[in-house]
């Protein structure tokens, strides 16, 4: 049976790791390589690796760092950040990352999506949507890590996204982002049953329940999280055990104690 | 020590297997030369990307007679993922391709049956189907790492050493004499994955 994925996020900004809270007030939080190595020995199921400065500084992806990481990462990797076109998600593969994440470059091209399908695979074309609920109570997606409105509702979004080639989604609630109060679990619903491929729920998660019910209540494929393994004792092996717990098919690790 | 080449075919992401051969202990090259055949004991085909492109760029390579040859000089050869779909005799994706025709069978999409999504992505067992000496060390249903839409389906059911439970259930692991692949990705499957790649180092 296909198991849930547990898949720590990792923010990359000025040389270091970062976490915020909505997208904002950035705290340091270590380093990125030895994080890498860290969930490397702990067996995580899938690890992400967003560079929130690169499209913010309009610069191209670091591949150097990109290769330097992914030498030390043994578990599946998927790098997002300042993709803008088919030669830059060629350069981050052959860097080494298993897959790759695009958010912004997909709304000012769509065709980008569908373009890089055809080349690389839907299984390696990551779309990431940030959202916010807006005052006519409808999810929008925003852009450029979360400042600029698209004027695309989720649905409309996620269904072109998938048209298109995605090979999954990756939705983040900016509201719930590093609030630890839980994923919105409407939106992961609203998002899981409008498309046929899957979807990564991030954004709030803070404890192992609200991984239990984005999975069962949310229809999540796998659960996201970063706060909640920055700044509390959680851990993702942890979370494992109290999701078998509750009946949902999680990977055996192969290491005890860790 | 073993010296291994990953064949390099402008397919995606070469470096994890390279990292992985390496900390299973073999001297690994990448290359994309034909003549680097004759200096190493066992070769890999590794792959992300379309049936298609890999054809074109494998045959473009010269790739497709010399695998042949390697077919018949009995040296282990493993493809991964794409690597394993390109064994086939045929892929139909966004039209009919033909493939390197080492395994008899033909390359599909993968067929959902009621809330199963595609791409199949994540974690998932293999069921052991026949013995063989690259399961050493490795016990059944021990969970590797899957990313892809479409799968080898093998003709003669003596080629299929693994399958997994999606979509009904799919091969997941073929074998023909030499010829082996392995649709997950054993260089990101942690420890039984490097096991796996063990093993077939020891093949020769």
């Amino acid at each position: 049976m296909l198991k849930i994925r547990i898949i720590p996020t990792l923010l990359w900004k000025d040389f270091g790791l970062v976490k915020g809270v909505g997208f904002d007030s950035w705290r340091r939080v270590g380093s990125v390589l030895p994080s890498i190595k860290v969930y490397n020995l702990r067996e995580v199921d899938e690890l992400i690796l967003m560079d929130i400065s690169a499209t913010e500084e309009n610069r191209e992806p670091d591949y150097e760092s990109i290769a330097e990481f992914s030498e030390e990462c043994f578990v599946p990797f998927t790098v997002g950040g300042g993709i803008k076109n088919l030669d830059h998600i060629k350069q981050i593969l052959r860097s080494g990352a298993d897959k790759i994440s695009i958010n912004t470059a997909a709304y000012e091209k769509p065709r980008l999506i569908k373009e890089a399908s055809e080349r690389y695979g839907s299984q390696c074309i990551v779309v990431s949507i940030d959202v916010k609920r807006e005052l006519d109570g409808n999810y929008y997606c925003y852009s450029h890590r979360g400042t600029t409105c698209t004027g695309k509702t989720v649905v409309e979004w996620v269904q072109l996204m998938e048209e298109m080639g995605a090979g999954e989604i990756l939705v983040t609630s900016i509201e719930r982002d590093g609030t630890l109060k839980g994923y919105d679990l409407e939106l992961i619903k609203l998002v899981s049953t409008n498309v046929s491929i899957p979807v990564i729920a991030s954004g709030g998660a803070g404890n192992y329940l609200d991984m239990h019910d984005a999975i069962l209540k949310g229809n999540a494929s796998a659960v996201a999280a970063a706060s909640m393994f920055h700044f509390t004792e959680q851990t993702p092996l942890e979370a494992k055990y109290y999701l078998r717990e509750s009946g949902i098919p999680v990977r055996n690790s192969n290491t005890a104690n860790t | 020590m073993n010296k291994i080449l990953v064949i390099d075919y402008g397919m995606g992401n070469l470096k994890s297997v390279k990292r992985a051969l390496e900390e299973c202990g073999a001297n690994a090259i990448v290359s994309s030369d034909t003549n680097e055949i004759k200096n190493v004991s066992a070769i890999i085909l590794p792959g992300v990307g379309a049936f298609a492109d890999g054809m074109r760029n494998l045959t473009n390579l010269g790739w497709t007679e010399a695998l042949l040859e390697v077919k018949s000089k009995g040296m282990p050869l493993l493809g991964i993922c794409l690597g394993m779909q390109l064994l086939s005799e045929k892929g139909e994706e966004s039209g009919i391709t033909k493939g390197l025709g080492l395994i008899p069978g033909k390359t599909e999409k993968l067929k959902p049956r009621h809330y199963e999504r595609i791409p199949h992505v994540g974690w998932n067992e293999i069921v052991i189907k026949k013995k063989n000496a690259i399961f050493d060390d490795i016990p059944n249903n021990a969970d590797y790492y899957f990313v892809h839409s479409f799968c080898l389906q093998p003709k003669n059911e003596d080629d299929i050493l693994a399958t997994t439970p999606y979509c009904g259930q799919f091969t997941s692991m073929v074998c023909n004499n030499n010829i082996y692949g392995v649709q997950f990705h054993p260089e990101k499957s942690q420890k039984y994955g490097f096991q796996l790649l063990k093993n077939f180092l020891r093949l020769n």
